[in-house]
């Protein structure tokens, strides 16, 4: 029994951890607030996706170690692109015992459909990890690198290239826009799809030429030798050197820039809380996420996904989220997804 | 024969007393789950997820799918006795399953509906474990084009069902795929038909739309006869079981059709919903009894849920090859797989054989253990309906309410389950059928998404779904669908002039 | 599921035809607005985008204003089975207006009771004034159904549903 043994190592670990975290917690003064009854936390996204995921992944850690005292419980609040779970939040003003993970639909549902919410209605508490975005082919085309796709887009016919992506005028889209900014004036056909996992089973399915998918929506598919990664969006390459598949490892994945494709994308992977709460209480949840971010488990989570593990807080945080919130204005701007008046 | 070696081990690994015991809680929990429409096998599975953490993985799924089946059994407990169907697979099952309910034969309807869930689910595991490596390669083959001429077929299978006015009939179902366009459209990000009301983002979802039509127009209509329910004649036998049985073998044309249907629907990810439905639709045109299908035949039972507990269960191969999930209860597993350490995908039943044996058998225990512990409760669901109505109705209301609040977390949809009551009492009673209606609230949306998403990848053409062999033939055994009626009614004039001549 | 036509005996309400006109006309009000918003969001085809968001409802719509128009047509000049018959009596519709009105004034006090204390008030009611069953079994539903469901939602499964000024004061 392979697994057996190896689970109960993990959980072995578990609870070595966790019980170190119990003394170190009482070694520390009294905390100043924790909550009081269970805390919401909200997805913006439908079940799952790859915030679902992270969310409930993250639901699970805190109580398999123990981290808080009351329970963690996760509502899916989906409805017009995540619109809802925020409106839920900006509601919720100055409750405590409410969180929500975002993706970039924070900055992009608000700018492209006009329903009224901002980062700046809620609290940002931690940025958790960015998502990574990947070029992604059929292993069965010619193309061995970005450069030799995008000259085979500059080639073709305008809009014969099939870009398969998750939502519409959201962060598939975006970047691919951003592409066309390098394809000589040919755009590409893009077919919004409703979910991740299923943008990489119709690019295996050869429906789409390529797909931008996060690692860990196209990762099994890799691993079987149906996708081939070309480039990935960030300015430097991903940290990870354990081999994913038979040759290569995440690091082995070139950026977009070296190959000539000047796009970086990132994705935030980031809690927020309500307006109007105390210091005390972002304290709670800040040193909370620390604790998560500590497990073995979320490390593995992390390698899994080949997320770029950073973590920020506070200012540095909020500073961040300004910075990325103007960025998107500008992509979305400049594709022309901006809803009326914005 | 390798597949029948690796099942044994599967076996081996899934008869310890302690993952019997898991599957038994696990079986006994998801028909709870099932029964209370608040708690939908999704929600279920992901509230039961983080204690599955520290079991071994194949424990975790054994257990979890066998909250799954547990749901999908129960779903059908609350379709027959209150015409509040949980999930969407469950619609076409209260068709006939209520009426047959009112005619206090809730009893046969139970057994009915649980033997063919049964027998739908067995026959897909034995697909998956003969065929699971060409039937994994075949999910590919779906495109929009494919998903779009799927849905097609559904629609068209199901037209000319409706008794009554035509005009009613076409009403009903353009309301329901007007309801279903409410919101966010998916293609172009577009707030459709909001009117700046944030209530509006999400839609309509299909399960507030059948709590109100459905379960809240049940209980005005049965109101207005004066607090009676017919219902309460049910009697307690539980020899009903085997009496059921022994009516069931005559309708095992319609069984085998029914399981045709649903594995092939699962296993091209066309999905349980439209298997259930076509599945009826095509054995009210066959049947010698179809003119009764609506008023409580068995056979309209037997076809739905053959239908689809075969499509739920030969679709949970694509769902671990492929890493899609055909539901959201199959996204919430597929996320556990993840945080167990395994990576759904094609490589899994090399990597982990153990895991994918143990799941499989596991599937033939669990739906075993199952359906051996919903058909000793038969008697007892059934008893249900003994309770006089004053006390039955307002707890049946509160239940929608919880039903209807849960969805999305939201008191508007709870209003919004009240209009539906009464819309669904008055189409009742002015005989607009409310099953079209239905039927296009629950695939409304996606026929049009997969649809658009085929104009886009075609450039306008239509030639998109004639293109290749596969969705060709879809899409013409769809246009005879839409044809039968017609044809059937002239060669009935035709038959008619002859005899008369001859 | 219910044949037309109530007992002969008690007095109509309203007439099938009457209702039928008034269904009509109503979706024929929605049809209208659907259409009003599908050419906002345009009813052709969009370069890169394939047919437009308003495209495929347009089209039903017009299905749905179509045959609301024969609906209305066939009610109007008196055509069809039934038409002239009761669509309610009024003693019905007083019965039916028993559980109607209670249960919107439940759903509204969800609001500000939380779901469990004004699912208590809305069966002991109904059992008692509505059923006409004796007090004591309607407490006895009446408390244990709403506590149940609280062990099982708030306690088992987790799942947070509507709570009010008891539940706060009990500290959750």
């Amino acid at each position: 029994m392979h697994f057996r043994r190896t689970m109960l190592r993990r959980g072995l670990a578990g609870a070595v951890l966790a019980s170190a975290a119990l003394l170190t917690g009482a070694a520390l003064p009294a905390q100043a607030w924790e909550p009081t009854k269970q805390v919401t936390f909200i997805i913006p996204a439908g079940t799952g996706g790859g915030a679902d995921q992270m969310a409930r992944f993250i639901q699970g850690v805190v109580g398999k170690h123990n981290l808080m005292k009351q329970p963690v419980v996760v509502i899916n609040k989906a409805g017009g692109a995540g619109a809802e779970g925020f409106l839920e939040v900006k509601k919720s003003k100055g409750d405590a015992h409410q969180i929500i993970i975002t993706l970039s639909n924070l900055f992009t549902t608000p700018l492209a459909t006009g329903v009224p919410f901002n980062w700046k209605d809620m609290t940002p508490v931690a940025m958790l990890a960015l998502d990574q975005f990947i070029l992604w082919v059929n292993s069965d085309t010619p193309y061995k690198t970005a450069k030799d796709y995008i000259e085979a887009v500059k080639a073709g016919d305008d809009k014969k290239f099939k870009m398969g992506g998750t939502g519409s005028k959201q962060e598939d889209q975006i970047i691919t826009v951003a592409l066309e900014g390098v394809t000589g004036g040919r755009k590409f056909t893009y077919v919004p799809f409703a979910g991740g996992g299923a943008v990489a089973v119709q690019l295996v399915g050869k429906h789409v030429d390529s797909t931008v998918n996060n690692p860990i929506e196209a990762v099994a598919q890799w691993r079987a030798g149906s996708l081939r990664p070309l480039c990935i969006f960030d300015d430097k390459r991903s940290t990870y050197t354990t081999k994913v598949t038979g040759a290569m490892a995440w690091s082995d994945i070139p950026t977009c820039k070296e190959s000539g494709v000047n796009v970086d994308y990132q994705m935030l992977r980031g809690i927020f809380m309500p307006a109007g709460v105390t210091k005390d209480q972002v304290a709670f949840y800040v040193d909370l996420f620390k604790k998560v971010r500590e497990t073995p488990d979320w490390k593995e989570f992390m390698e899994k996904g080949a997320f770029n593990n950073t973590f920020m807080a506070g200012d540095e945080y909020a500073k961040w989220v300004e910075a990325a919130e103007k960025r998107h204005y500008e992509l979305m701007k400049s594709a022309g997804f901006l809803a009326a008046g914005k | 024969m390798e597949e029948v070696a690796s099942l044994m081990q599967g076996f081996s690994i899934a008869l310890t007393p302690y993952n019997l015991a898991l599957m038994f809680i696990g079986i006994v929990l998801g028909v709870i789950i099932g029964v209370l429409p608040g708690l939908g096998g999704a929600n279920g599975v992901a509230i039961l997820l983080p204690l599955t953490f520290t079991m071994p993985p194949t424990s975790a799924i054994i257990m979890l799918s066998c909250i799954y089946w547990g749901a999908l059994f129960g779903g059908a407990i609350t379709s027959i006795l209150f015409n509040i169907p949980g999930e969407p697979w469950s619609v076409a099952t209260t068709f006939d399953g209520h009426p047959m309910a009112r005619k206090g034969q809730a009893d046969e309807a139970l057994t009915a509906a649980f033997t063919s869930s049964f027998v739908g689910a067995f026959v897909a595991v034995v697909v998956i474990t003969f065929l699971a490596p060409i039937i994994a390669r075949f999910a590919l083959k779906f495109g929009p084009a494919e998903f779009f001429s799927v849905f097609f077929l559904t629609f068209a299978s199901f037209v000319g069902m409706g008794r009554g006015s035509p005009w009613k009939t076409v009403a009903a179902m353009a309301l329901g795929f007007a309801l279903a366009a409410v919101g966010m459209d998916g293609v172009t990000g577009q707030l459709r038909m909001t009117f700046g009301y944030d209530q509006l983002l999400n839609g309509f979802d299909f399960l507030i739309a059948v709590i109100g039509l459905f379960g809240i127009g049940e209980i005005l209509s049965s109101m207005e006869d004066g607090l009676k329910f017919q219902g309460s004649q049910a009697k307690l036998r539980l020899r009903v079981v085997l009496t059921t049985w022994k009516k069931l073998l005559a309708y095992w044309s319609t069984s085998i059709r029914s399981c045709i249907i649903g594995c092939w629907m699962g296993i091209t990810p066309g999905g349980a919903t439209p298997a259930s439905f076509m599945s009826y639709g095509l054995a009210k045109r066959i049947s010698p009894r179809g003119n009764n299908f609506g008023k409580g035949e068995i056979e309209g039972v037997v076809a739905p849920e053959t239908a689809a507990h075969a499509a739920g269960t030969s679709a949970l191969l694509p769902m671990l090859t492929l890493g899609i999930p055909g539901s959201p209860t199959a996204a919430v597993l597929l996320g556990g797989l993840l945080i167990w350490g395994l990576q759904p995908g094609p490589l899994l039943f090399v990597e982990q054989k153990e895991f994918v044996w143990g799941l499989i058998a596991s599937m033939y225990l669990g739906n075993i253990v199952g359906l051996i512990v919903v058909l000793t409760c038969v008697p007892f669901f059934a008893a249900i309906l003994r309770v006089p109505f004053s006390i039955i109705a307002p707890v049946i209301l509160v239940i929608c309410a919880i039903g209807a609040y849960t969805v999305n977390n939201n008191m508007f949809d709870v209003w919004m389950m009240l209009v539906f009551g009464v819309v669904g009492y008055v189409f009742n009673k002015l005989q607009y059928p409310l099953a079209p209606l239905v039927l296009a609230i629950v695939l409304g949306d996606k026929a049009e998404e997969s649809f658009r998403q085929s104009m886009l990848l075609s450039q306008g053409s239509l030639n998109i779904f004639w293109a290749n062999p596969l969705v060709a033939s879809i899409m013409t055994l769809g246009l005879l669908m839409l044809l039968w009626p017609l044809a059937s009614s002239l060669r009935a004039r035709f038959g008619a002039s002859r005899s008369a001549t001859a | 599921m219910h044949e037309q036509g109530d007992a002969t005996d008690e007095p109509a309400l309203v007439s099938n035809r009457v209702m039928e006109i008034v269904v009509a006309l109503l979706l024929l009000g929605v049809s209208a607005i659907i259409i009003t918003d599908s050419v906002r969001l345009g009813i052709g085809w969009a370069e890169g985008e394939g047919p437009r968001a308003g495209y495929f409802p347009f089209y039903i719509a017009v299905v749905l204003g179509t045959a609301s128009i024969a609906i209305l047509l066939k009610a109007v000049m008196g055509k069809g089975e039934g038409l002239s018959e009761a669509f309610v009596s009024r003693p019905a519709f007083m019965r039916v207006i028993t559980v109607l009105l209670p249960a919107i004034a439940y759903v509204g006090a969800v609001q500000f009771l939380g779901i469990y204390a004004a699912s208590a008030a809305f069966i002991l009611f109904f059992m008692i004034f509505v059923g006409g069953e004796s007090v004591l079994r309607a407490i006895c539903v009446g408390l244990a159904v709403p506590v149940f469901f609280f062990f099982m939602f708030e306690k088992w499964f987790l799942v947070p549903l509507p709570k009010g000024p008891i539940e706060a004061l009990l500290g959750y």
